[in-house]
């Protein structure tokens, strides 16, 4: 299962005086097992990217092969490719509309033809992916849960259509601190369990815990590729773009100049709380 | 937004051109105008003259010709059926026969002049909203209406009201394009099967679209209240409407038209 992109452009609005550039010539290869973060500011063109990838939208220049398939050309079965490439969209608990969380989470794999056994099967492992019990909840409205178990729902609805491929538009956006931790939590276990997954986030400090590779955006075109280390130690370009580095990084760096000895490269708490200590001890060593 | 951008009625093109800084009552007026004087006139030549006149004022306006014609694209059906009725349905001397149709000479001619009618309407009215935005169109409406009060018309809560829709028509678009993509993603498909079917698969869409409007209403409602809003008594405005020499020029110019067109013909 691998995504490519070759020279993608697309103009929203194209021939009114409203048309407006949003992705400009885009190469982009992602891989089986990827786990792919997608930052850039807001209007750099990430949603309007990650929309080409099930063929929500069709490039106006350029092509997206999904495993080889052309999602543009003629007499492509879109409905096949989006099974395989599931999209999160932000807020998905807005999409919502049945009147049980299990009737919600079948509406996919109805659509593609499901029913009976099997469908309720797939609800069942949706859910249980997600945290959330069939026996409790399953027949509960979807409106009176939590925000964040809404979320889950939402999310065990694109699971339900067992995609091998999991996008994901600013997944933990308005959610409180816990829900959020639990939601990336269940991000990696997806991974883990073999889905290619990309999203999009504004957040640094969580793209430096998750992404194995880090893309980033700018009005419309990618500027930087590469693991969350090597983007991340270009801190200047970023700032330049209105992006910045996770806050830990910035501290430790600013402890570094400070005169305490530790990498420059620092991207999590836990590796941060490593070197200090290693610092630390080694003074006492020294002393 | 592919199933929206064809919609170019109400569209508001900002610019800076002699109609854009017009008062909104007196582009509002002068719409009133072209309305009432198409539905007196009554010949050819008298259709001409407005058309030269609505011609006058997109000159002025310096809009996109081809952009304005666009606008009258969805509307070609209802074009297309009023001419057809007229042409088709009118008693009168028989020029030529097929079957149950029959076309009179009378017919050609209403249908033809129904037809520029409805044209003209139409383009003329869009000089309006092309060239007004909906806030100062409301603000327009609120003033003329304001007369009215004194007979029980409730002209700032109508005003209010409007502006409210205008705002939030891009919001619910916006918002329904969302919705409708993200059932896409789950193997929705709005486009196919029959009537029955085709309904029903509205369903996904209109939900959460209402659930959200009313969220939206009540979120709206709540950030008026923490402003102290309360109604239309005492409020003072930002920019006051004040009609300008241009204004009386462009009313003068075209009552008198109007006028001496609806006298003629």
């Amino acid at each position: 299962m691998s995504i490519e992109l070759r020279g993608v452009s697309y103009t929203y609005g194209q021939g009114t005086p409203f048309a407006h550039k949003a992705l400009r010539g885009i190469d982009l290869t992602i891989s089986d097992g990827e786990i792919l973060g997608l930052i850039g500011h807001t209007g750099s063109g990430k949603s309007t990217l990650v929309q080409h990838l099930n063929g929500l939208l069709k490039p106006t220049e350029g092509h997206v092969l999904i495993d080889g398939v052309d999602i543009g050309a003629k007499g492509t079965k879109l409905r096949d490719i989006r099974r395989r490439v599931g999209l999160v969209f932000q807020y998905p608990e807005h999409q919502l509309f049945e009147e049980t969380v299990s009737a919600d989470v079948a509406f996919g794999p109805k659509n593609l033809g499901l029913e009976g056994e099997e469908l309720e099967q797939q609800v069942k492992q949706a859910l249980q992916l997600v945290h959330l019990s069939y026996e409790d909840l399953g027949n509960r409205s979807p409106f009176e849960l939590s925000g964040g178990q809404k979320r889950r729902v939402a999310l065990a609805g694109v699971l339900a259509m067992q995609p091998k491929v999991l996008v994901l538009d600013e997944p933990s956006a308005g959610l409180d601190p816990r829900s959020r931790d639990e939601l990336l939590g269940l991000i990696r276990e997806l991974h883990e369990q073999g889905i290619t997954i990309v999203f999009v986030t504004h957040n640094m400090s969580e793209i430096a815990q998750l992404a194995q590779r880090l893309v980033v955006m700018d009005r419309g075109k990618i500027v930087m590729d590469g693991t969350p280390r090597e983007v991340f130690s270009r801190g200047d370009e970023l700032a330049s773009i209105g992006l910045g580095v996770p806050e830990i990084t910035r501290l430790t760096r600013q402890l570094r100049r400070g005169g305490i000895d530790i990498p420059e490269d620092i991207l999590t708490i836990e590796e941060a709380k490593e070197a200090i200590v290693q610092w630390m001890n080694q003074r006492k060593g020294a002393n | 937004m592919a199933a929206f951008t064809n919609i170019t009625i109400g569209q508001y093109l900002p610019g800076s051109s002699f109609i854009h800084r017009l008062d909104p009552r007196t582009k509002l007026l002068l719409t009133l105008f072209i309305i009432v004087i198409l539905f007196l006139v009554e010949s050819f030549v008298g259709y001409g003259l407005v058309a030269l006149y609505i011609a006058a004022f997109f000159a002025l306006s310096q809009l996109p010709v081809r952009y304005v014609l666009r606008g009258l694209k969805p509307l070609v059906i209802i074009i297309l059926l009023t001419l057809a009725l007229n042409v088709f349905m009118t008693p009168g001397e028989v020029l030529w026969k097929w079957g149950f149709l029959t076309v009179t000479e009378e017919g050609l001619v209403k249908g033809a002049m129904m037809g520029a009618r409805l044209i003209l309407l139409i383009i003329g009215t869009s000089l309006l909203t092309l060239t007004t935005s909906p806030i100062s169109l409301t603000d327009g409406i609120e003033s003329l209406l304001r007369p009215g009060k004194r007979i029980g018309i409730p002209a700032h809560e109508l005003a209010m009201m409007m502006t409210i829709a205008l705002r939030f028509i891009p919001t619910l678009l916006e918002e329904t394009e969302k919705i409708m993509k993200a059932q896409m993603a789950r193997g929705a498909d709005f486009e196919s099967g029959n009537l029955l079917r085709r309904a029903k698969s509205l369903i996904p869409l209109l939900v959460p679209l209402f659930v959200s409007a009313f969220r939206r209403a009540d979120e709206l409602a709540t950030a008026m209240e923490a402003r102290c809003y309360r109604g239309g008594e005492g409020r003072t405005k930002l920019h006051e409407l004040e009609y300008m020499p241009r204004d009386y020029f462009a009313l003068s110019v075209s009552a008198l038209f109007m006028i001496s067109v609806a006298w003629m013909f």
